[in-house]
């Protein structure tokens, strides 16, 4: 972005240099309200994007392969070792290396946070999923379910609790992760962080950019937790009546 | 907790429960009524395993009758249900229900037709007993209205109040209340046909008397063929109007009524499984009013003990009646009907003479019974069924 380009990066004193930035004190709030619009929105913006995407498409996937293993039990072993050995990759190393087939681009970028989630998602929604209880599916078949009612209309309701917990894990993850997405990409909180590296003695930029993603990643799980209140309201119903 | 499946009197017209009332409905079974249930030669072998699970098992259920199907643990009977709802494919035999073969009927329709109760209840944690009743009717296709009123019946049939309850989730129901909602659900299609798997077998002693009290009120009004599992022999006499005695292996022992049982175990194995108590538990089937009662004129002299004689009524068992003449150590009990009036009186003699007369009576019956010698001996030395000590 602005201050990615090669060589040693000087703080912009001359822009806009407060008495703050210029004494370099721990944290300025003007250089804040003056980079917003500039640096830290966009930044925060794409951070969101990227996170979204990867824990979306990883969902997709992870569903899909915890419904075929629920099926056919014995394609879980092979699933949870190609996802264990995508999320022991270490993540730097699988972003240069995604560089050379697919480019230095948000492809390579989201493939490699895909895989991250896809560990995380596919044991939380199996675990969901083979957590219902035995004599809830007896029921269920002794009335006359068919295979797909029973997923739809019980299945899948009981294991929102587990689908969605794995959900809260992936995208605490992936906010964390994608941090380090700017060394492939120009995206992402990481560039503001990366670049209050490079600068030296000025800690605001790292300060404000850190704490939004921390922040984004709070805020992220509280949404989530207020949509698993709002779909399984039978959880909370646990008192005596 | 008052808890009633539709007790004594008639509730609003509305609120009764027989087959005719949804009998017309669409959708609904193709029987207006309780079906009769046959098994033929129904046997059920597991491959990889030596020994058949259900043996050769015939039996027939009229229509409206409970058929208890008792045995130990490991005998089957829990198969031999589950073959009829087709939750477990028979190997060789045949099934009818309503005269008609269980194996011609799509598995998932034939299941909707057939009420089915287990003993953890699989109520469906994440809907409210209203959704969970519905179930059924739902994937029958019931208009919305129909369902939510059928639904409205059958809580006020188990003894629930409707507004208070239909939008509970079962994590907030005692267990008799979830008991009670899991045998809505199976009644709530009006199927010609229920299965009941140890419906009480997770409920305390006092509530599961309650119950089994409440289920018989409530089969004497909507009269269902119920086929039901249990492994205790009490709960068996009490609830069944017959009894299939599964011995290990799949192979049924005895079917009979209850009190033919005790009267005559068809052989060692089923007198054993009755328990060496049967002869008391023969009295637990009869009330007072059933018996030929002293004339209260002939008040036995050696009476002198008791100045006032205890009173007990008519429909008291004969079992409660001895407990009450041995504890209270009285020579007889006056029997009165509801208006206090002395119908007769009774003697430990008289209770006596009336197994010894009805052993007479009935051993002339089918069974080749052995009559009342058996009753002293109930471990006699028959020979022992090969059944008995062969295979798991």
């Amino acid at each position: 972005m602005l201050l990615a380009a090669a060589g040693p990066v000087i703080p912009e004193y001359g822009r806009h240099s407060s008495s703050c930035v210029v004494h370099n004190r721990l944290f300025c709030w003007d250089w804040v309200s003056h980079n917003w619009d500039s640096v830290l929105w966009p930044a925060l913006r794409q951070h969101v994007y990227l996170a979204l995407i990867a824990v979306s498409i990883g969902f997709v996937i992870s569903i899909a392969l915890a419904l075929i293993a629920h099926r056919y039990r014995w394609v879980e072993r092979p699933i949870v070792l190609v996802t264990t050995f995508l999320y022991t990759i270490p993540s730097l190393a699988l972003f240069e290396l995604l560089v050379a087939p697919v480019g230095a681009n948000l492809y390579a970028a989201e493939i490699a946070l895909v895989s991250y989630t896809l560990l995380i998602l596919f044991r939380n929604i199996l675990t969901g999923l083979r957590d219902v209880p035995g004599e809830v599916l007896e029921a269920a078949e002794g009335m006359g379910m068919t295979r797909t009612q029973q997923l739809l209309h019980i299945e899948l309701p009981l294991a929102l609790p587990g689908i969605v917990a794995g959900l809260r894990i992936a995208v605490v993850t992936i906010i964390a992760l994608a941090t380090i997405v700017y060394t492939i990409y120009d995206a992402g909180l990481g560039v503001p962080i990366h670049t209050a590296l490079g600068e030296g003695p000025f800690k605001t930029e790292l300060i404000v950019a850190g704490v939004l993603t921390i922040g984004l990643a709070i805020l992220s799980d509280g949404v989530l937790v207020l949509i698993q209140r709002a779909l399984t309201p039978w959880a909370r119903a646990r008192q005596g009546g | 907790m008052q808890l009633r499946y539709g007790r004594k009197g008639c509730p609003s017209p509305g609120a009764s429960l027989t087959s005719d009332d949804t009998a017309h409905l669409e959708g609904l079974s193709a029987y207006a009524q309780a079906a009769e249930l046959e098994l033929r030669q129904v046997s059920k072998r597991y491959p990889g395993q030596r020994e058949p699970a259900i043996r050769e098992l015939s039996l027939t259920v009229p229509a409206g009758e409970v058929c208890v199907l008792v045995g130990p643990s490991g005998s089957g009977k829990t198969t031999a249900m589950r073959l009829i709802n087709r939750m477990i494919a028979l190997s060789q035999g045949d099934i009818l229900l309503g005269g008609r073969s269980v194996l011609e009927r799509e598995p998932r329709e034939l299941r909707r037709e057939i009420g089915y109760v287990i003993q953890q209840i699989g109520l469906f944690p994440h809907q409210t007993v209203a959704e969970n009743i519905a179930t059924v009717p739902q994937l029958l296709g019931w208009p919305k209205q129909r369902t939510a009123e059928r639904v409205r019946v059958l809580l006020e049939t188990i003894g629930l109040d409707a507004e208070e309850m239909s939008g509970r989730y079962p994590a907030q129901l005692s267990g008799g209340q979830r008991q009670r909602v899991g045998v809505a659900r199976a009644l709530a299609a009006d199927p010609p046909l229920m299965l009941m798997d140890e419906p009480f077998g997770a409920i305390d002693p006092i509530n599961r008397a309650k119950l089994q009290d409440e289920f018989i009120r409530l089969q004497a009004k909507v009269r269902k063929t119920i086929v039901f599992v249990t492994h205790d022999i009490d709960e068996a006499i009490k609830m069944g109007d017959r009894i299939a005695v599964i011995r290990q292996g799949g192979v049924l022992a005895q079917y009979d009524t209850p009190a033919e049982i005790l009267r005559a175990p068809a052989d060692d194995f089923v007198a054993e499984f009755v328990g060496a108590d049967r002869g008391i538990k023969r009295l637990q089937l009869i009330t007072l009013d059933q018996l030929q009662l002293i004339d209260p004129g002939d008040t036995p002299a050696r009476s002198a003990t008791a100045a006032a004689p205890i009173q007990v009524p008519a429909d008291t068992t004969a079992r409660d009646a001895l407990s009450l003449l041995l504890s209270s150590r009285a020579m007889y009990l006056s029997v009165v009907d509801e208006q206090g009036r002395v119908r007769g009186l009774l003697t430990v003699e008289l209770l006596h003479r009336t197994l010894a007369a009805d052993g007479h009576s009935r051993s002339t019956g089918a069974n080749g019974a052995e009559g009342p010698a058996g009753e002293t001996q109930p471990d006699g030395e028959a020979s022992v069924p090969s059944t008995l000590s062969g295979g798991s």
